[in-house]
């Protein structure tokens, strides 16, 4: 058994008087007859926050949360209950509530355990502790008067640290059992300016599965990467004080690198989560193997790689995660899966069985998603639109997996005029069909670039950490929604 | 299977005398003031797909949080975790980050003198008894009746029911506690319409306080059916700028955005496009705005204020001017008012509305959008511009001609509110916000 299984186990079956080699017992209570499969998840998370705003630290908050959910599934259908006290009473009573949904049916088998080696993505240390209360309460103060120094236009800036540590155990039926230790950081700073009576707020933040030694980290201009997180905010609040309304009508919109890739988790990514393909509710529903974007996009969902903060090393129903491509030059190649959703469609899982905690039911759900670079020079990408928008940074997004639609907003955006970026442009909604916009993918960019790690996505009411990418690309059509001419 | 076990208002002696016990660990610890609320929640949710059971979900959840000052610092902290090594621990936890928080001379309990004293009985409280067979049948039921509305309905996305029950206490060191029990039942039904190559999905659903006031399974089936076969064929229309006419169930968020722009969290970090705006015309004069919290058994009702005062029914808008912000004790300190006791929001809204139904204000239009969807969350609260992804029908002549999809509408909220040019009287019953369909005078719709 590995360091981190025995540590996490100790952690959180200790407490209860339980132990790994109980589990199975467990399992084949719940794993009686008419059950396919089964399992449990442990976690034990704590959380804190930190919030300056007025330029006094006027809040902190810490969280601790534990607790144990237990599934049963059978064919289609899932039993599930969870449980705040980690005991073998607790346990059995969640298990006589989740197993309600067996059919008659011969008796599941709980195979022996097995662990299969992981990379380790992040440390196990928890990231709270690295600086004390006092040193967290300084950085968020240093970074707000830094910050007010740079402009007398701001009129409000507020600065959030915010950090999570989670551990997590898993035992299933078909003898998975995992454990992870995963950190969470992040940080965000929000600036409001005024300028003749007008007034423009920007935002920017960053973080990932690492410490938040990470924002202490100083980049080339010799600041700390918070303090670049603040410049950036207060330059997008200022740009957006010289906006203009954005135009209203179908236009080519070139869509800037990196968090522009909300675009791709929106037009792509959802609709090619396997529970809404295997009951064929999603646009892309059967088309494995088509072209469903322009032979320049190539896309992936990439769970493995170091610190980003949609990776895992294992997903919460203990499979080691993957670079899952999803789309190839255009063809549509993977679905991402969970256990049940692989198993429903007998193909194999990907790694993307994912829950907000132990009170949640895991979904197909993605890491990071974002799509390999091209070959075109970004300035070539701009000067080859005449009449345009160019999308810097976005807002949130949405879809409708099942018409296709999907929206995001801008947050930073410029009119493109005979091939040269020029007057910024109000915060618009652009709206368009996933495959048809991918379709219309025009020109990618070789500058690809993931974002700085806040991406939460939402989905059946579950909040989960993700990324995106992507180079700087072109689409040729797209519904603007401003209100300009 | 094992029926719901009751956690209803015999709860709450057991939680406030946790309260109690909380407030005096903290008392004992050094806080000089503090506030806990304690709460157990338990329901079921069972989803059925395509004539099957999908998943049948058990929820049991318990926790406490607190806030607590020393002096003019504050910190919080929570638990789902729980006996007496809980309590302590988390006091602590909360105590070490008041010690390094900055003084705020905002910060600090509302006055004892305002705590609501009386509390009225809402009646929130209905246990539903049934079981997960039953609640089951029901969603089956609602299944059965969306796919035999109509043949083009092909494929289900899920008909959920669910049913919650919960008991929640809040004290403070000014002496205030009080607690309720209540309950919350629904019934939705998610469906997807196929024909001409073309997958639209829409839903229905129902809310209320007591299980057996849900609208009828079936009835709920068959709207959803109708609504997802409704969009079939929609297209986008050209861009253009005409009257849009919001269905009623969009048209509460309208009010949610209104409500969000005067609440005192925005005003006073200087976020909200409606700073400054007290005493002025923000909507047309026949326009109101009251807040009524304590109708019995309604969704939004509540006794006290996530403060512990008292809630009272008021006016924000009256003659479509704007008569107060939406205020808690911090924030009304910060802006130098006294609290509206909307600690935590407001408490059922009624928007003023005519004695026009929604076909009357699709005459009314002539010719313009009815917004039946809306996506994304294209608005900016600091500016008031709105700008939104948009599905509904496109009307001629006061009638609807066929369904529209991709576009957008866009605006800016502060003229939107003024040219409201009609309520109806189609109230959307299920929302803390209680409004008809509203018709917008003019907002630009992007679309092909």
């Amino acid at each position: 058994m590995s360091e981190m299984l025995l540590s996490v186990s100790e952690h959180l079956l200790a407490p209860g008087g339980l132990a790994i080699e109980q589990l199975p017992e467990v399992l084949g209570e719940l794993a009686g007859p008419g059950i396919d499969a089964a399992d449990l998840y442990f976690q034990s998370q704590v959380s804190e926050s930190w919030a300056l705003e007025d330029g006094i630290v006027k809040e902190g908050s810490f969280n601790l949360d534990q607790g144990v959910g237990v599934r049963a599934q059978s064919g289609e259908k899932t039993g599930f209950a969870y449980s705040n006290a980690i005991t073998r009473e607790a346990l059995s009573q969640a298990a006589r509530a989740a197993r309600s949904i067996a059919r008659a049916g011969q008796h599941g088998r709980v195979q022996a355990f097995s662990s299969p080696p992981v990379s380790a993505l992040y440390a196990a240390d928890n990231p709270l502790d690295v600086l004390d209360r006092a040193q967290k309460v300084e950085l968020l103060k240093q970074v707000d008067q830094a910050t007010r120094a740079l402009d007398s236009r701001i009129k409000q800036v507020t600065v959030s640290l915010a950090g999570v540590w989670d551990r997590v155990l898993v035992a299933a039926s078909d003898g998975s059992l995992g454990a992870d230790v995963r950190p969470l950081v992040r940080f965000n700073v929000s600036v409001i300016v005024e300028q003749d009576g007008r007034r423009e707020r920007g935002g920017h933040g960053g973080g990932g599965r690492t410490d938040y030694r990470y924002f202490l980290e100083k980049g080339s201009l010799g600041e700390s990467r918070a303090m670049g997180y603040a410049r950036e905010a207060l330059r997008q609040a200022l740009v957006n004080l010289e906006a203009i309304p954005a135009p209203a009508g179908t236009l080519p919109v070139v869509m800037g690198a990196g968090w522009s890739g909300v675009l791709l988790h929106e037009a792509v990514g959802h609709g090619l989560e396997g529970d809404f393909n295997r009951k064929g509710s999603s646009a892309y529903s059967g088309r494995m193997g088509q072209k469903v974007a322009s032979s320049l996009c190539t896309i992936v969902d990439d769970g493995t790689l170091a610190g980003r903060r949609g990776s895992l090393s294992v997903d919460d129903e203990g499979t080691p995660t993957e670079c899952t491509t999803l789309i190839e030059n255009g063809v549509l190649r993977g679905y991402m899966q969970d256990k049940l959703n692989a198993r429903l469609m007998g193909v194999a899982c990907t790694g993307n069985g994912r829950r907000e905690s132990y009170a949640h039911l895991p979904m197909p759900r993605m890491t990071n998603t974002y799509m390999l670079a091209g070959e075109s020079d970004p300035e070539e990408i701009i000067r080859s639109v005449k009449r345009g928008i160019y999308c810097a940074n976005l807002g949130g997004g949405q879809v409708d997996i099942t018409s296709g639609k999907f929206v995001f907003s801008t947050s930073e955006a410029y009119l493109i005029e005979n091939g040269r970026i020029t007057a910024p442009v109000k915060g618009a909604t652009l709206i368009g069909n996933g495959p048809e916009a991918m379709s219309r993918v025009s020109m990618v960019g070789n500058d690809l670039e993931l974002d700085s790690g806040v991406g939460t996505c939402g989905k059946d009411g579950q909040s989960v950490p993700v990324g995106v990418g992507q180079p700087t690309l072109k689409i040729d059509a797209i519904t603007v929604g401003g209100t300009g001419a | 299977m094992s029926a719901v076990e009751v956690v209803g208002p015999e709860a709450v002696p057991r939680l406030q005398a946790q309260v109690e016990q909380i407030l005096a660990e903290a008392q004992k610890q050094g806080a000089s003031a503090c506030e806990v609320a304690v709460s157990v929640e338990q329901g079921l949710s069972t989803t059925v797909r395509q004539r099957e059971v999908e998943t049948v979900e058990f929820n049991r959840d318990q926790g406490f949080g607190i806030t607590l000052y020393v002096g003019q610092r504050k910190g919080s902290a929570s638990t789902s975790a729980s006996g007496d090594a809980a309590i302590r621990e988390t006091v602590a936890a909360a105590l070490a980050i008041a010690r390094h928080a900055s003084e705020d001379q905002c910060a600090g309990l509302a006055d004892a003198a305002l705590m609501a004293r009386e509390l009225p009985e809402l009646d929130l409280y209905h246990a539903w008894a049934i079981s997960p067979e039953q609640a089951i049948e029901q969603a089956l039921r609602c299944e059965a009746a969306a796919f035999a509305e109509d043949p083009r309905i092909k494929n289900a996305d899920g008909t959920t029911l669910n049913t919650h029950q919960g008991c929640r206490v809040y004290g403070n060191s000014q002496g205030f506690v009080g607690g309720y029990a209540s309950t919350r039942h629904s019934l939705s039904c998610v469906m997807i319409a196929e024909a001409g190559g073309q997958m639209q999905r829409d839903y229905w659903y129902d809310v209320n306080r007591q299980g057996e006031l849900l609208a009828d399974a079936a009835s709920i089936g068959r709207r959803a059916a109708q609504r997802s076969v409704g969009r079939l064929g929609a297209r986008p229309v050209p861009t253009c700028e005409v009257p849009v006419l919001f269905s009623a169930e969009l048209a509460t968020g309208l009010f949610g955005h209104f409500l969000a722009a005067i609440s005192g969290g925005n005003l006073y970090r200087k976020s909200s496009f409606l700073e400054g705006a007290l005493g002025q015309q923000v909507f047309p004069a026949w326009l109101k705005l009251d807040e009524r919290p304590h109708i019995p058994r309604a969704l939004g009702s509540a006794a006290f204020d996530g403060d512990g005062l008292a809630t009272y029914a008021k006016s924000f808008v009256e003659g479509g001017e704007l008569l107060s912000y939406v205020l808690g004790t911090y924030s009304g300190r910060k802006l130098g008012m006294p609290s509206t006791a909307n600690a935590g929001g407001v408490h059922n809204l009624f928007v003023s509305h005519g004695d026009e139904d929604q076909q009357a204000l699709l005459k009314r239009m002539g010719r313009g959008l009815l917004v039946t969807e809306l996506m994304g969350q294209g608005l900016n609260l600091v500016t008031g511009d709105y700008s939104r992804g948009a599905g509904g029908y496109w009307v001629e002549n006061g009638e609807i001609q066929f369904p529209v999809q991709e576009v957008t509408i866009a605006g800016n909220l502060r003229d939107m509110f003024k040219q409201i040019v009609a309520v109806g009287n189609d109230l959307e019953l299920r929302s803390n916000i209680r409004s008809g369909s509203v018709l917008i005078e003019k907002m630009t719709v992007a679309g092909s």
